[in-house]
């Protein structure tokens, strides 16, 4: 993302994303629609809406993970930090070292705790000769920061595939941390998570907030009204609303937002 | 309520009768292994002893031991290993991880396929063309290894592709979400989670190579040698054509001699399988890749 050849930033500071135009077909089937967002800098924003409006496909092309499928077409800018993420010359691993993502299902390495959270660390080089000490100390930042470290602090040796789930996904947030991602995108991180595990995860979210930028795409309500400080209400490929969380759950601006919300679909 | 209806009965006669019929046929299965492996016991363990293993054959090879064919395929199973693990393991790489779903990837499944459909008759007269002729090798443990190489590295490649299939994409994706290249994402997650099935791939093909005759009977393996290999540009004798040597060939062997070979061959396969095992085992146990 540092490289001179990248187009600089026209924008004023404090934008995470902004997509201009944004349109994404699957083959002949066109899943986002002129999506123009602006979603700002160290808060949590929060994607609602009923399942295929797009959603996850918007958070998916925004750490280009979408493109691996072949047949995805884009059109439109995305810009990350200022930056637009489909440049020619934007390297797709710095993309992704600056992105990182949670996905449904947790799934961290079937390595040990400790490996977990140094993986992404240790594979860029200027990191690999970084002293035991060190690691260690990456190790306990890490794991203090997702809220996992009392818990763990004692078998750092053991598989992280063998950690209840929501430990897991609070690990799969950890790992991400030691490559120091500005934002953090995050795929409905706790539908498989039992309702405890979910409360321990939006806490964790919470906690978060202000460090990094976090997009939160969830199926939850509720979830998306205690855990987002602006929200995104999407329908049909299109964004039909993008305002302060609170507002939209009081005050709701559009009809289907209002309908949507209330649960008469979706 | 419970009780049995009459039809209900007939179900369940029939469904004793089926599972009386598929335990018939696996038996059936076991038969003939315990018939060679005993008979091969019985006759043939009276001949093995230590001088067996270490001696060479002598008076016109109905006395003597068999050294060197045990040494021979050794050697040959080694050298083609070290051919085809590095090949069979690369293509694996790449048509798993690399390759797109187009016409040259079909094409090469498609050979793949057929390469391993190939009778093995047909890849010991091309080894002779190919690598004791055109290249020049002459009948040596090269072209013989080299033949048994392209006999078994469909083996390799199918077993290594699927073995690395078989690793979640969920590991792929979390790796390459942590800003990692396919080669780190190849090196850190799929080959550790996919060796356990590369190395049985590895188990099938060294015993399929210790245990064929035609491709090494043109290519580098002979009726006798007084003189052990020493390179592998020399020919050399080997257990499975020395086998059909003293069963067949030679006249006044006696009867139990054709049965020790028989069950050294056998032993020798067995060995080498527990060796990978026992390494897959330990690879297995090591919590650190």
């Amino acid at each position: 993302m540092n490289t001179a050849s990248q187009a600089v930033s026209k924008q004023p500071t404090g934008l995470a994303i902004r997509t201009g135009d944004l349109n994404l077909w699957y083959g002949t089937f066109q899943a986002l629609f002129d999506i123009n967002l602006d979603i700002k800098q160290g808060i949590i924003t929060s994607m609602i809406g009923p399942s295929g409006c797009g959603k996850s496909t918007f958070l998916r092309s925004v750490n280009r993970i979408n493109e691996r499928l072949g047949y995805v077409r884009i059109d439109g800018s995305i810009d990350v930090f200022g930056h637009n993420i489909y440049d020619a010359g934007v390297e797709l691993v710095q993309v992704r070292k600056q992105i990182g993502m949670v996905f449904q299902r947790p799934n961290p390495l079937p390595i040990s705790i400790r490996d977990n959270v140094l993986f992404g660390y240790n594979l860029h080089s200027e990191n690999r000769h970084a002293s035991k000490a060190d690691k260690e100390g990456i190790v306990e930042d890490a794991l203090k920061q997702v809220l996992l470290w009392d818990k763990v602090k004692d078998r750092l040796d053991q598989r992280g595939t063998e950690l209840s789930l929501e430990e897991q996904q609070k690990l799969c947030i950890a790992r991400l941390l030691p490559v120091k991602p500005g934002l953090l995108l995050m795929d409905e991180p706790c539908s498989a998570l039992d309702p405890k595990g979910t409360e321990a995860v939006e806490e964790l979210i919470w906690e978060l907030r202000g460090k990094y930028t976090i997009l939160i795409v969830t199926h939850n309500m509720a979830q998306a009204r205690r855990a987002s400080e602006e929200c995104i209400f999407m329908l049909m490929g299109k964004v039909v609303e993008h305002t302060a969380t609170e507002d939209m759950f009081v005050t709701p601006q559009n009809k289907e937002t209002a309908d949507y919300i209330e649960g008469r679909y979706g | 309520m419970f009780e049995t209806s009459t039809l209900n009965a007939r179900n369940q006669q029939v469904q004793r009768l089926v599972r009386i019929l598929f335990l018939m046929m696996t038996l059936f299965l076991i038969v003939p292994v315990l018939i060679i492996l005993g008979t091969l016991v019985v006759k043939g363990s009276s001949v093995i002893s230590i001088d067996f293993l270490f001696t060479s054959p002598t008076e016109g090879m109905t006395a003597g031991g068999i050294f060197p064919a045990l040494l021979g395929t050794v050697f040959l199973v080694a050298v083609d290993l070290v051919i085809a693990i590095p090949i069979g393991i690369s293509a694996a790489i790449y048509l798993s991880e690399y390759a797109g779903n187009n016409w040259l990837t079909r094409v090469i499944n498609l050979a793949i396929i057929n390469l391993a459909g190939v009778p093995s008759i047909v890849h010991a007269l091309f080894g002779l063309g190919a690598f004791v002729l055109f290249f020049g090798f002459g009948t040596s443990i090269l072209a013989a290894s080299l033949t048994l190489a392209i006999m078994t590295l469909p083996l390799v490649i199918v077993a290594s592709k699927e073995s690395m299939q078989a690793v979640p994409q969920a590991f792929r994706e979390a790796s390459w979400n942590m800003g990692a290249t396919r080669w780190q994402t190849i090196r850190r997650v799929v080959l550790p989670n996919a060796i356990p099935g590369i190395l049985t791939g590895l188990i099938l093909e060294i015993s399929r190579t210790a245990g064929e005759t035609a491709p090494i009977m043109f290519t580098g393996a002979v009726f006798f040698t007084p003189f052990l290999p020493q390179g592998i540009f020399d020919q050399t004798m080997a257990m499975p054509l020395h086998l059909f040597v003293v069963a067949t060939q030679v006249p006044g062997v006696p009867e139990d001699l054709p049965y020790g070979v028989a069950l050294m061959l056998i032993a020798l396969v067995l060995f080498m399988n527990a060796l990978s095992i026992a390494f897959r085992a330990w690879l297995r146990g090591k919590k650190k890749w």
